[in-house]
């Protein structure tokens, strides 16, 4: 059989082929005649065979049968054989396969091989991809290598070792002998490798790194031998001596230095003269720099190096490599929360990094800039940040407006700027913005009251130019639903108020109502803030027709909220001012324990809820008093204005709305919508009691006892003030057990008079099903000579009557 | 470190070193993902990213892309102080290094990749010690005829430097002032250190 070709005949040829079929044929012909050549267990020609085959693996072809001949290589005397073949090794066995442990026998010979190479070879492959039963196997061979004089063996053996003790932690042990005077060694090979294998060691075991700690004295020595040293020219790299070395005595030195006082004392010195005295023109000067900076921050450093540590940083951060500028960011943010004030310093720069062309540098400096916020820079950081907002890629636009929304909660200097910001953010980034910022959003414009009418205003231009982007439009179509009035009458203070007509409203609704554009969420808000106008616009005939018109709606949501809206017009008419009635303020719920604070008031809610609205909480008294001219009277002494549900079918999405509440609250609104009118004040005989008496405030409570359902207990609360100054926005607000139900009506006012000149009374419904011993925590909050007052208090001193 | 990887701008794989266990197929699969990224990177984005869990360190040479893989602690300048000396080594041993060296040389690539890096950490901080290194493995290979590609032959003997030029005009004679044939006996005495003067560039082929 003729000599199979050279390999470099076959590169070229290959390389010639100009299709990939062309190659694929070319391909298997060879291999077919590699395969034939191992079957005749050719000594010759494996090595060439074999080191073809490499090359045809690294063009992705399959090449697994040659793995035996590999062993053949390695086993074989001619060190060119050995050398293909450990190298054939370490790229075509992988430890999964049985096959690789054959080698274990050969690698042992070559450990101890006459020539320094062989045994190279050997403990290169070992270390490179050794199974840990080879490493089980070898490790004493490596440990033996490990003390010799030879350093060209020394410093394989060390890293080896690292590998062993990687894949066989157990086996640590072995190696600790054979440091102990690694680090004596003039050769920077050794060296380097020594402190490899000490860091691995030290990571592994806190044992271990406790016995290290007293290399710290020469680590340091080493290193400012390295510093102090005169031109090297064997390991010089850019005036600097051997940097790789530097590098890791200064990570050696950190997870030394971490934790323990004493280590971190005896580097400071090193670590400052490091860091004032490296050359910065070239990244290798910087790599060190980066090191030490990393080992600053995470010994216990004392002030002043930190502080260089983070200027260093700082210097970083206008270097022109970007790298260089990349790493310091990340450093930065690893350092943020711990040296704020010193990060603060360096704050321009970081925002300026918002502007560098690379994506991974823009990412941290967003992060880092958020990070940054506070309130003092919150005016400044945020224009920067919502410029940021407008430009960056949309990967970026939904972490960024996150961002945003949660600083400027966090930080905002006034209501107008908050919900200017938010517009901002809705406006340029809308589509990105996460969906449980529209019910935050939401929340936070109802509770700023004195901006409805902006924010309202904004919102209603913001939709005429774009209805695309659907979070806008949902808290847009919300607030128009709610503050319509406002849009209409032109009532705003804090810009130019835009002269709009009912129907044009109406026409952007019904606009969203039709778009493509809109999704069903969007669908849904936008219906129910028409339904929301029919009690605040007077084109009442329009929206009636637009939600008959939807009543035969495809969509099964749209449908039902219509049919529902419909029944509304028609059988509860009088009940549709107030289930459509004004929204309160919105409170971040909370539970407060064992019991659940129930503040329903003198407020309706839209029947079918709006899916992510939060429950509603707190209680505007003022509006008590719009129902009470609304319903034309005051022949009801208390209006059951408490209305929480309508149909069960809503019902699922209210127990969302309104949290823990049960169901069996809102199906007893329900009676108590009957009971209304049945219901007896007389007194059952029951004494009264002093619930609350501080500061002037005295609330005594009443009890009847409602005539049909024996389990409900009426309580009404007299509030009164001694004081020589009113009460104003005087709000009661009572929570209890979760055995029983409670429901708070309306009050009769909330100013409690001066010098008990009159009361402010409430009634509240308790369901007390189990019979068990009525307990009750209350909340009372008003404002009292120009200052705000809070107070909670237990009630606990019920009469039995009242529960029995 | 857990693995190098070499390719060209198409997206042609020159040399591959993994210090981590994984199989053929998920080392294609990282390959082929990792090549995509890397080339689809412009010129003016910084040389790290981040990709699963992994620091991704890369530089280009010419027609090179020289991209390593590090852990979480690991520095990323550091890491391209170590590509270049890589890079270095290469351009020592070859002589102006192109990529056609590492195509045609891809074992001795790795060789000298192998006694750089072991276990996936610098073995050797002196550019000097690994080059003798390899030199002297070279030296133990049997049989090693060194010569140029077919259009050159180069004598060299142990006496006197007999020079000869029978490059027969191709387009690489421009570079080559001399020519030298080395024939390296086994017996190591007889080998002569060559003299850089002399020298432009020499490509040594074994005779694989």
């Amino acid at each position: 059989m003729p000599a199979p070709i050279r390999l470099r005949e076959l590169i070229r040829t290959i390389r010639t082929a100009r299709t990939q079929a062309e190659e694929r044929e070319m391909i298997q012909k060879e291999c077919a005649a590699i395969r034939s050549s191992f079957r005749e267990e050719d000594n010759t020609y494996r090595c060439r065979n074999v080191a073809k085959l490499l090359y045809m693996h690294m063009l992705g072809y399959p090449a697994h049968f040659g793995q035996l001949e590999c062993l053949k290589l390695i086993a074989s005397q001619k060190f060119t054989d050995k050398r293909i073949g450990y190298l054939g090794a370490m790229l075509l066995l992988d430890e999964r396969q049985d096959v690789h442990l054959l080698m274990t026998n050969c690698i042992k010979n070559d450990l101890n091989h006459s020539t320094q190479y062989v045994q190279g070879l050997a403990l290169c492959t070992l270390g490179c991809m050794g199974s840990s039963e080879m490493c089980r196997d070898l490790a004493g061979e490596v440990e033996k290598l490990l003390k010799t004089s030879n350093s060209y063996l020394r410093k394989k053996a060390a890293l080896c070792a690292v590998h062993v003790i990687r894949k066989v932690p157990e086996l640590m042990e072995m190696f600790l002998p054979a440091t102990k005077n690694l680090l004596s060694e003039k050769n920077h090979g050794v060296l380097h490798t020594s402190v490899v294998l000490l860091t691995e060691m030290c990571e592994r075991s806190p044992d271990m790194l406790a016995h290290f700690r007293k290399l710290v004295p020469q680590l340091v020595r080493i290193l400012k031998n390295l510093i102090m040293s005169g031109y090297s020219p064997e390991h010089d790299v850019s005036g600097i001596s051997d940097p790789f070395l530097q590098v890791r005595i200064l990570r050696l030195l950190r997870i030394l230095g971490k934790g323990d006082d004493d280590s971190s004392e005896a580097m400071n010195d090193i670590l400052a003269q490091v860091a004032t005295n490296t050359e910065t023109s070239k990244n290798v000067g910087n790599a060190i720099l980066y090191e030490t900076v990393l080992t600053i921050m995470d010994i216990k450093s004392e002030s002043g190096l930190r502080v260089l540590a983070i200027n260093i940083l700082g210097r970083f951060l206008l270097n022109n490599d970007k790298n260089i500028r990349y790493v310091a960011l990340t450093s930065l943010l690893k350092t943020v929360q711990t040296d704020h004030n010193a990060v603060q310093r360096h704050r321009s720069t970081i925002v300026d990094c918002l502007k560098d062309l690379d994506v991974s540098i823009k990412r941290r400096a967003m992060e880092l800039s958020f990070a940054l916020v506070n309130g003092n820079n919150i005016r400044g950081m945020m224009k920067e940040l919502l410029y940021f907002l407008d430009s960056c890629d949309p990967e970026f636009k939904a972490d960024c407006a996150s961002g945003v929304f949660l600083a400027a909660e966090k930080y905002a200097p006034s209501k107008r700027w908050h919900i200017d910001t938010i517009m901002r953010v809705l406006t340029t980034a809308g589509s990105y913005v996460r969906d449980d910022s529209v019910p935050n959003l939401i929340q936070l414009i109802t509770n700023s009251v004195e901006m409805h009418a902006y924010t309202v205003q904004r919102l209603y231009k913001a939709l005429l130019d774009d209805i695309s982007q659907q979070p806008l439009v949902q808290v847009a179509s919300w607030c128009i639903g709610e503050y319509g009035d406002l849009l209409i009458s032109g009532q705003c203070e804090e810009e130019e108020p835009i002269q709009v007509t009912e129907d044009e409203v109406l026409d952007v609704l019904e606009g969203l109502l039709v778009s493509n554009l809109s999704s069903p969420v969007t669908r849904g808000y936008s219906l129910t803030a028409i339904m929301k106008l029919s009690t605040r616009f007077s084109s009442v005939n329009r929206i009636k027709k637009v939600v008959s018109i939807y009543g035969s709606s495809i969509d099964v949501e749209l449908q039902q909220r219509a049919v529902e809206y419909n029944a509304l017009f028609k059988k509860y008419d009088h009940m549709r001012p107030a289930l459509l009635e004004r929204m309160p303020i919105m409170e971040k719920t909370a539970s407060n324990g064992p019991t659940e604070i129930v503040q329903t008031n003198g407020e309706a809610e839209p029947s079918v809820v709006e899916p992510k609205h939060p429950p509603p909480v707190g209680q505007p008294a003022s509006q008590g008093n719009d129902l009470l001219d609304l319903l034309g009277g005051n022949d009801v002494p208390v209006i059951p204005t408490t209305m929480p549900t309508k149909p069960a079918s809503a019902g699922g999405e209210l127990l969302d709305l309104l949290g823990d509440l049960s169901l069996g609250l809102s199906l007893m609104a329900f009676y108590l919508f009957d009971l209304f009118k049945t219901v007896n004040f007389l007194s059952t005989g029951i004494p009264p009691m002093t619930a609350y008496n501080k500061n002037g405030l005295k609330i005594d409570f009443t009890f009847e006892r409602a005539n049909p359902n024996p389990n409900v207990a009426v309580i009404t609360i007299h509030a009164s003030n001694s004081t020589e100054a009113d009460m104003t926005d005087f709000v009661f607000q009572a929570a209890v057990p979760k055995t029983f139900q409670l429901q708070l009506l309306s009050p009769s006012s909330n100013v409690v008079p001066a010098l008990n000149q009159g009361t402010v009374t409430q009634v509240i419904r308790v369901l007390n099903q189990q019979k068990q011993q009525l307990r009750m925590r209350i909340k009372l909050t008003y404002i009292h000579k120009g200052s705000a007052v809070q107070d909670l208090a237990e009630v606990n001193n019920f009469p039995p009557q009242s529960w029995q | 470190m857990q693995f190098m990887l070499l390719f060209s701008r198409q997206g042609k794989l020159r040399l591959q070193k993994w210090y981590v266990p994984l199989s053929d197929k998920e080392k294609k699969k990282i390959t082929r993902e990792l090549v995509q990224t890397v080339l689809a990177r412009k010129p003016k984005m910084c040389s790290f990213l981040e990709w699963r869990d992994l620091k991704i360190v890369y530089k280009r040479y010419a027609s090179l892309y020289f991209c390593c893989a590090i852990e979480d602690q690991d520095n990323e300048l550091i890491t391209l102080e170590i590509i270049h000396r890589y890079v270095e080594l290469l351009d020592k041993y070859f002589g102006s290094v192109c990529e056609l060296d590492i195509i045609f040389n891809f074992e001795k690539a790795y060789f000298i990749l192998d006694e750089f890096l072991l276990g996936g950490e610098a073995q050797e901080t002196s550019k000097k010690n690994v080059l003798k290194a390899i030199e002297q493995a070279d030296l133990l290979q049997e049989d090693t005829k060194v010569s140029f590609s077919p259009s050159f032959l180069m004598v060299w003997s142990r006496n006197a430097a007999e020079v000869r030029d029978s490059c027969g005009g191709s387009e690489q004679a421009s570079w080559v002032k001399t020519a030298f044939l080395l024939l390296v006996s086994t017996e190591r005495k007889f080998w002569i250190t060559l003299n850089k003067d002399m020298l432009r560039k020499i490509k040594m082929q074994a005779p694989l």
